[in-house]
């Protein structure tokens, strides 16, 4: 099977290597193959292989994935493999991106958790059918991997935009009864690089492997964003 | 070569954009088209008369077309964003297609 | 955490808000205004036929006018968005351009809506 792989920095070009194709292959099989096999000097980043961590995801043939749990069989058109660093993202060297913006804007949107009890209270009860934590539940299991950070053209337009996956993180919290920060949350994701910038495309919902909605989530930020709005609390 | 663009939810928003940056200059012309046909209202049947070719009917029905698919597009967008979620995005973006052309083409028929 | 909303921010979130207030009026406006046209369209246009329509009318001229405050602000704002996203025009530039904008389009609209009410019943 013919696969070409950026090698480079920013600047760079792909090169083309020559890869046995198996049966159940991962395109992440492909990457180690070629860095096992045909030219160690290949960065590339992986660790669990199954499907948690988030830190496999590349470009395949044009699309962000993770590249542990895509199957080539499912995006090798003509049987050829486009493999290219992450969008959206800084390369550092071949298959490497640097991930700090990505996660800078998770604490920008105020991505940690804050909450007034101690070791010593009792456990918040929250009903497994409340409206509030079937929103956080639907955006919680995010692995962090950037692909819907990547896929995203308001991302690639203003750079300063926080991104689907820290304004989904947002949200979770923003559902989060235990937590302490509700309004001053809304600030930090109000505005044009917050919520407000994402223009529904979904492009974040339609790759993200955990198959999360981050535009169904910023869509419940708006909603909150111009309640407070109109109440005059922002 | 696929793209991250390649799915309906972005067509919809390229035509949202495409049609709303039309008509906004669009608008403009129109308003002091509407000044001319009180101010001077022989001149404007004589436009009227002008407007009659096949080619300024079929430009005519475009711009409904789109500004029937701002409508249906927006309503759409005012839906994702202040409605319950749903997952029947896809659909919407087909019915907000199909509405937008059904109305582009009753316009087309009336006209002529 | 800044408690404190940035100007900048705070302008964003309004318009954005007024955009999505106008669109609600515009979806209504847009809908009546199509009917119209495909209902006026047959049988052809003249001007006399439009003006008398509309002209005088206070109802048509309220209608048309919210139509022309709406679609005034709708416009520019999403003009506005574009510039950002798309040019590399700087912020201010930006919004001196499309205060303008909205200026120029509320005028004209104004007046083609003065015009049809003073033309009065034909
Ligand atoms: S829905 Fe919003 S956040 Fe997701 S890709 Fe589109 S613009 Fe980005
Ligand atoms: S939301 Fe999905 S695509 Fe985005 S970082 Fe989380 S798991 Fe990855
Ligand atoms: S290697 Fe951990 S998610 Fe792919």
């Amino acid at each position: 099977m013919k696969v070409s792989i950026w090698r480079g920095g920013k600047v760079g070009r792909f090169v083309a290597y020559e890869v046995p194709r198996l049966e159940n292959q991962t395109v992440l099989d492909v990457v180690t193959y070629v860095q096992r096999k045909l030219d160690p000097s290949l960065s590339y980043r992986f660790s669990c292989r199954v499907g948690m961590c988030g830190s496999c995801a590349m470009t395949v043939n044009g699309k962000p994935r993770w590249t542990c749990r895509t199957h080539v069989s499912k995006v090798a058109v003509g049987g050829t493999l486009e493999i290219a660093p992450l969008g959206n993202l800084a390369v550092i060297k071949d298959l490497s991106v640097d991930m700090r913006v990505f996660f800078d804007k998770w604490a920008k949107a105020g991505g940690a958790f804050k909450g007034d009890k101690t070791r010593d209270d009792d456990f918040a009860l929250i009903k497994p059918a409340d409206k509030q934590r079937q929103n956080a539940n639907a955006g919680i299991e995010c692995i962090g991997c950037g692909v819907c950070y990547a896929g995203c053209d308001v991302v690639r337009w203003k750079p300063d935009y926080l991104g689907p996956a820290a304004l989904n993180r947002a949200w979770t919290l923003v559902n989060d009864a235990r937590d302490t920060q509700g309004p001053v949350r809304l600030q930090l994701i109000a505005g044009e690089n917050g919520c407000l910038g994402c223009h529904s495309q979904q492009s974040c919902q339609e790759h993200c492997p955990k198959h999360l909605s981050p535009t169904a989530s910023i869509a419940g930020l708006k909603r909150a964003v111009s309640v407070a709005a109109l109440k005059g609390r922002l | 070569m696929t793209s991250h663009r390649s799915h309906p939810s972005y067509w919809a928003f390229v035509l949202h954009r495409v049609s709303g940056l039309v008509l906004a200059v669009f608008l403009p012309f129109h308003f002091s088209l509407l000044v001319q046909a009180t101010e001077y209202a022989v001149g404007f049947d004589g436009f009227l008369k002008w407007s009659e070719q096949p080619m300024v009917k079929l430009a005519e029905t475009g711009l409904i077309v789109l500004l029937a698919l701002h409508l249906t597009g927006g309503v759409r967008l005012l839906a994702l964003e202040f409605l319950a979620w749903r997952d029947w995005q896809k659909t919407l973006v087909a019915v907000c297609g199909g509405l937008s052309l059904a109305i582009g083409l009753l316009f087309l028929v009336n006209a002529v | 955490m800044n408690a404190d909303l940035a100007y900048a921010d705070k302008m964003d979130s309004r318009l954005w808000l007024i955009q999505r207030i106008t669109a609600v009026v515009l979806a209504v406006a847009v809908v009546v205004h199509l009917a119209t046209i495909i209902v006026a369209v047959q049988g052809g246009l003249s001007a006399a036929e439009i003006v008398s329509r509309v002209g005088g009318s206070l109802g048509w001229a309220m209608f048309y006018g919210v139509f022309v405050v709406a679609a005034g602000l709708h416009a520019p704002i999403g003009l506005r968005t574009i510039l950002r996203e798309m040019t590399p025009l700087s912020p201010g530039a930006t919004n001196g351009l499309m205060i303008a904008f909205g200026t120029v389009l509320m005028g004209f609209g104004f007046r083609a809506v003065l015009a049809f009410y003073e033309m009065g019943g034909g």
